[in-house]
């Protein structure tokens, strides 16, 4: 299938006092119709910034995009000027927010959010729309929808607020959908419901989703690809199953070895990165990961490592794997 | 009609309210009708009369009717104090809106031109004002209307400075709404229970700015009646040998004053859905 997003060169960078800060740098990636790809790293690696630049969302100033191309279906994103723009967002690529809890207006009830985004992107009656958004709560199974329609956001609890949210974001059936960590928030049995019903929204649907994440056990159960940030750079990237069987950055590595297991050894201990996330104002010449690596060579701290084709398929950026 | 029932069992104390308000419009609205004298004829031998049945609370030096006058003076508190009011704060709510939604060097400008407007006091300002377009009912509803702008900008600017950082801005713009419709729809509403408390507190401070301007001899000039001048002109010479003339005008604007704030705050909850369960 062909990519409805391919995203290349993308780099954002925030004017900030203490100098420049590359908060994405020449990510490149692409989504096909239909497919979870997850984007994972810790915080603070630019993995909101990515899907921020993604929707044009960045504040600017301070932040700008200085380059790259986001191509949506065919149309860079980045080229189109702010109106054009405003008609691609929620029709063409939505998002959803970590935070449900105030994601919603208080103000206004559910149905007349939903309602509201809908007759923004349609020329559709008011009692259309009104029908369209009980028709989507249906769809993000949220019971007796009629009533819950009627109902403010205070009156629903976190996990029906994100359903809600993703109704709203579904609701025009864009192309993309980006879940910007859209299960922190919420508690463990709600976490998978929603994910379930993402997942099964973008089978329905078509949507493709960018899934975005620290959690690598959700990214296990719903991604078919993921890619790895780092510093504001993409890592490693591949299919996830080979990615979590057979990690090639030293970085994934870590990660997957600071999960704990079930049936692991006794008493054994996990494998913890040693030290934190460079500052992104500040990151070493080499490798950004170099100082935290325990396979780090000499070229590791000279050298931005490319993204070179690795064993299985999947590509990684890193001299010594 | 339902829902006012409703909401009138829970806050009995905002039906209160609204019923001085009520009640004070409708003296306004026909005051022809509901006066026993008329509020301009004088009557030697009424002077400084005690309340009795004839004057049932008392008449003024020139021997006209007390309540009459009142009556007849509640038009133009009443049109001063709500004219001033909504212009006020509708003016102010909606540059404080603008100056922080937009942020940047409109903010600045319009800031820096409150803090001006700030340092001089709210009676300096309506005077500098009266003085130039001269004394009238409209001037004088703009003359104070203007420097209560200042302070219901700020408020909401502040107001609006928070809001607009919260998660719901940032998804309905990334729905693909227009930053105005955000502003109206989505950062405006939320202003509304500040803005309701100001203006009830406003509400009090505008009638008796309009006495000081009357008093002065700028504000609705001689020889109509309003609560503010009729409390000014008898407070110093009157208060002891006939204060009636003093307790009723400032009966009358402290209860205007006390059902506004009654009202404004059963109406701020009643808006608030969160607090309808």
């Amino acid at each position: 299938m062909a990519a409805i997003l391919e995203v290349s060169g993308l780099t954002t960078v925030f004017h900030t006092r203490g100098g420049i800060v590359r908060a994405v740098q020449d990510v490149s990636f692409s989504v096909e119709a239909g497919e979870t790809l997850a984007i994972v790293g810790e915080s603070g690696c630019g993995k909101t910034m990515t899907a921020l630049s993604l929707m044009r969302l960045i504040p600017t100033p301070p932040g700008e995009i200085t380059s790259g191309t986001v191509k949506l279906a065919g149309t860079d994103l980045l080229a189109l000027d702010e109106a054009s723009m405003r008609k691609m967002r929620g029709s063409q690529i939505a998002m959803i927010f970590q935070e449900p809890m105030t994601a919603l207006n208080p103000l206004l009830t559910v149905g007349r959010q939903i309602a509201e985004m809908v007759s923004l992107h349609e020329n559709v009656s008011r009692r259309t729309a009104n029908a369209r958004a009980v028709d989507m709560l249906h769809h993000v199974r949220i019971p007796a929808p009629e009533r819950r329609a009627r109902e403010y956001p205070h009156q629903m609890s976190g996990g029906m607020r994100q359903r809600a949210m993703i109704a709203m974001a579904l609701a025009c059936k864009p192309k993309v959908l980006i879940a910007d960590e859209p299960t922190t928030a919420l508690d463990v049995t709600i976490q998978a419901q929603v994910l379930d019903l993402i997942d099964d929204l973008r089978k329905e649907l078509g949507t493709a989703v960018v899934l975005i994440t620290h959690d690598l056990g959700v990214v296990a159960e719903t991604a078919d690809r993921m890619i790895v940030m780092y510093a504001g750079r993409k890592v490693e990237e591949g299919r996830t199953g080979e990615l979590f069987a057979d990690p090639c950055h030293p970085y994934l590595q870590g990660l997957l070895g600071s999960i704990p297991r079930f049936g692991g050894a006794e008493g054994a201990r996990l494998r913890e990165i040693p030290g934190t996330v460079p500052a992104l104002s500040d990151l070493p010449r080499g490798c950004a990961f170099a100082p935290r690596c325990n396979a780090a060579v000499g070229t590791c701290r000279d050298a931005v490592p490319a993204l070179r084709p690795k064993r299985s398929g999947h590509t990684a950026a890193c001299w010594v794997n | 009609m339902r829902e006012i029932v409703y909401y009138g069992r829970r806050y009995p104390l905002g039906v209160i309210g609204a019923i001085i308000l009520i009640v004070f419009v409708l003296t306004a609205i026909f005051a022809g009708v509901v006066a026993p004298y008329d509020p301009l004829t004088t009557n030697a031998r009424a002077s400084l009369a005690a309340p009795s049945q004839t004057y049932w609370i008392g008449a003024d030096m020139m021997g006209r009717d007390m309540l009459s006058r009142m009556i007849h003076g509640s038009r133009i508190s009443l049109a001063v104090a709500l004219g001033a009011t909504c212009i006020g704060s509708g003016l102010g709510a909606l540059l404080g809106l603008a100056s922080g939604y937009l942020g940047g060097w409109f903010d600045l400008i319009v800031q820096r031109f409150a803090e001006i407007m700030q340092s001089l006091p709210l009676l300096v300002m309506a005077l500098v004002i009266t003085a130039s377009l001269g004394p009238s009912l409209v001037n004088t509803i703009i003359a104070i209307a203007i420097p209560l702008i200042p302070n219901v900008a700020r408020v909401i600017r502040a107001n609006v400075l928070s809001l607009r950082e919260l998660n719901y801005v940032e998804a309905a713009r990334a729905v693909g709404m227009g930053q105005t419709r955000i502003a109206l729809v989505h950062v405006f509403p939320n202003t509304l229970a500040p803005l309701i408390v100001l203006a009830t507190a406003q509400l009090g401070s505008t009638i008796l700015t309009e006495a000081s301007l009357s008093f002065l001899g700028l504000g609705v000039p001689e020889p109509y009646p309003s609560w503010g001048r009729m409390l000014s002109e008898s407070a110093a010479e009157y208060i002891r040998s006939a204060p009636w003339l003093v307790i009723f005008p400032g009966l009358a604007i402290s209860l205007v004053v006390f059902g506004a704030n009654l009202f404004g705050d059963a109406l701020r909850d009643v808006l608030d859905p969160r607090q309808g369960d």
